[in-house]
C-alpha cells in the first residue's frame, strides 16, 4: 500500500498527532501562503548576510558567486529579509496568481 | 481478602497510588486534597516507593510536569481541588490530546466566589469537556480500588487518556472509614508497569503536541472524540476483571432497588450512600422509590442508564452544580438532551442541591422525592434555599 504523506482521514491520525519522521517538515512546502516574494537587487548587495541570519524560516541561502536567494518552497513573503537589509537590496514584490 | 484498617480516605488515596508503583507525582498542595499530597510526598521521600515528587509552584505547573513526564514513559499522579483544577484548566485538554495516561485525584471543592472549601461538583463541572475520562467515587474503598484501576484504565493501549477520580471533598476526603487494602503482589498482578506507545527519548526523535492546520484539526478532534467513547469497552473490561480478582464489582451506572421503582433519584459521588438510606426508608413505607448511580461521567454511558432507568415513572437529577443561566444543572441538561427522542421516557425533575457543603441528609433526599412527585412545571430548583 501507498504510504500517504499526511493522514486523510479522522482514523489516520496517529495518536496524539505524534510524528515519528524527524525533520518531516522539509516535505511540507509553506511557500504557497506567500502574497509577496523577495527580490535581491545584487547591484546593491554587500553580501553582509543578513538576510540569511534574520530569515525566520530559514529559507535564506548563500549562492556560490556570494550573493543570497530565498528558497521559494518555503518562504512565506514575511518580509523581514527586506526590512533588515542595510543597503535596502531586497525588493517585496507581489506574487500574480 | 486482607485486613480491614481504620484510615483517612485523603491519607488512603495516596497510599493506593503508592501500591501502583508510580514514578512521578507533581502535586501541589490545596484544601480538602492536602493530606493526599503530604501524604504521598511524606511515602515517597521516606523512600516507600522509587518515585519523584516534583515540588511545583502551581496546579498549572503539576500537570504540565505530569504531561511532561507521562511523555517519557512514565506512571504519573496528581491531585487537586476546585482552584487548582481550575488553574489546571488550560493544559487538561492538551494532555488528553496528546494521549497521555495521566492519573489525577480530585477532591470536589466548591469554586470561589464567594470563597467556600467544602463539598460540591462546581470544579469537575467546567472540566466536562476536555477529553478525559471522569469518574466518581462513592465512599473510601472506592477510592482506593478506583485510584488503581485508573492508571491499568489510563495506560491500557486502546484507551492512553487521562482520568481524573472525583472525591467528594470532606465528605469523603476527611473520613475515616475501615477500608480493605489489596497487597502489594496482587496489585502488581493486576497492574503490571506501564508499557508507553511512544516515549520522548533523544535516541529516538518523535515530535508530540504537534501544531494542526484547519485541513487537519477535525479530523483530530473526531479521532479524540472516539478514543474516548471507545474506551468505555476497556473501562469495563478493567472492571469486570478487578470484580473478578478483588470480588467487588464496579459498573458504569450502579442501580440500588431500581428495578421496577415507579421514582429513581439519579445521584453522583458521596451522596448516592446517603440516597440509598432514604430509599430503604421509603421502600420500608411501601413506596416505590430507587436509586441509580453514576459512576463514568465521561465518556457518558447512555445505554447503560438507558437500561438502569427503564420503565420508571419519574426521574430525579440530583446536581451538586449549576450552570448559570442555563437549563437547570449539567447532569440535568445533559440528560434531558440525550433521552429526549425517547419514546417513552421518564419525567426529569432537576434538583440543584449541597452546593458549598450544605448538607444533604436522608430526610432532605425524602423531601425532596415528595417534592418532585407533586412539582408541576418542568423547571429545575433549588432544594432548601431559603425563600
Amino acid at each position: 500500500m501507498k504510504q500517504k504523506k499526511w493522514p486523510e482521514a479522522w482514523h489516520e491520525v496517529n495518536p496524539g498527532c505524534m510524528v515519528f519522521e524527524p525533520g518531516n517538515a522539509r516535505v511540507y512546502k509553506t511557500g504557497s501562503w506567500r502574497a509577496q516574494r523577495p527580490v535581491w537587487d545584487d547591484r546593491k548587495c554587500i553580501k553582509c548576510g543578513i538576510c540569511y541570519i534574520f530569515c525566520p524560516e530559514g529559507c535564506i541561502s548563500e549562492q556560490e558567486d556570494g550573493f543570497f536567494r530565498a528558497d521559494l518552497d518555503y518562504c512565506k513573503g514575511c518580509g523581514i529579509c527586506a526590512h533588515e537589509c542595510w543597503p535596502q537590496a531586497i525588493a517585496m514584490v507581489e506574487e500574480e496568481v | 481478602m486482607g485486613k480491614r484498617t481504620g484510615m483517612e480516605v485523603a491519607i488512603a488515596a495516596a497510599e493506593a497510588v503508592a501500591l501502583c508503583r508510580i514514578d512521578v507525582a507533581a502535586v501541589y498542595p490545596i484544601t480538602p486534597q492536602s493530606h493526599m499530597a503530604e501524604h504521598l510526598a511524606d511515602i515517597i521521600h521516606d523512600g516507600r516507593i522509587d518515585a519523584e515528587f516534583i515540588t511545583v509552584e502551581s496546579e498549572h505547573s503539576s500537570i504540565s510536569a505530569c504531561a511532561g513526564a507521562s511523555a517519557t514513559g512514565a506512571r504519573v499522579y496528581t491531585a487537586t481541588s476546585s482552584q487548582g483544577l481550575m488553574l489546571m484548566h488550560e493544559i487538561l485538554p492538551i494532555v488528553s490530546a496528546m494521549r497521555l495516561p495521566v492519573v489525577m485525584g480530585n477532591a470536589n471543592r466548591a469554586v470561589s466566589g464567594p470563597l467556600n472549601i467544602w463539598n460540591d461538583h462546581t470544579d469537575i463541572m467546567p472540566q466536562r469537556d476536555n477529553g478525559w475520562i471522569v469518574m466518581h467515587a462513592e465512599n473510601g474503598q472506592e477510592v482506593i480500588d478506583m485510584t488503581i484501576q485508573s492508571f491499568k484504565i489510563a495506560e491500557h493501549p486502546d484507551v492512553m487518556l487521562p482520568v481524573v477520580l472525583n472525591i467528594d471533598g470532606f465528605q469523603l476526603t476527611h473520613m475515616i472509614e475501615p477500608l480493605e487494602f489489596p497487597t502489594q503482589e496482587e496489585v502488581d498482578r493486576f497492574l503490571p508497569p506501564r508499557v508507553p506507545f511512544a516515549t520522548l527519548h533523544p535516541d529516538r526523535p518523535i515530535s508530540m503536541g504537534c501544531f494542526n492546520m484547519p485541513d487537519i484539526f477535525m479530523e483530530t478532534m473526531k479521532a479524540k472524540d472516539q478514543a474516548l467513547i471507545n474506551s468505555k469497552k476497556t473501562i469495563v473490561k478493567i472492571w469486570n476483571e478487578w470484580g473478578k480478582m478483588f470480588g467487588r464489582s464496579y459498573k458504569p451506572i450502579e442501580t440500588y432497588k431500581a428495578r421496577g421503582a415507579e421514582t429513581l433519584i439519579l445521584t453522583m459521588g458521596s451522596m448516592g450512600e446517603t440516597a440509598s438510606v432514604a430509599v430503604d426508608e421509603m421502600k420500608a413505607k411501601g413506596r416505590s422509590v430507587g436509586l441509580v448511580k453514576m459512576r463514568l461521567w465521561r465518556p457518558f454511558p447512555l445505554d447503560e442508564l438507558r437500561a438502569a432507568i427503564k420503565g420508571c415513572k419519574t426521574l430525579i437529577v440530583m446536581d451538586r452544580a449549576v450552570s448559570f443561566g442555563g437549563a437547570g444543572g449539567p447532569l440535568g441538561t445533559e440528560i434531558k438532551s440525550l433521552l429526549y427522542h425517547d419514546d417513552p421516557r421518564p419525567r426529569i425533575v432537576n434538583m440543584i442541591m449541597g452546593l458549598g457543603g450544605r448538607d444533604v441528609q436522608v430526610e432532605d433526599f425524602i423531601a425532596m422525592v415528595d417534592r418532585a412527585e407533586r412539582k408541576e412545571d418542568d423547571g429545575y430548583e433549588y432544594y432548601g434555599v431559603r425563600e
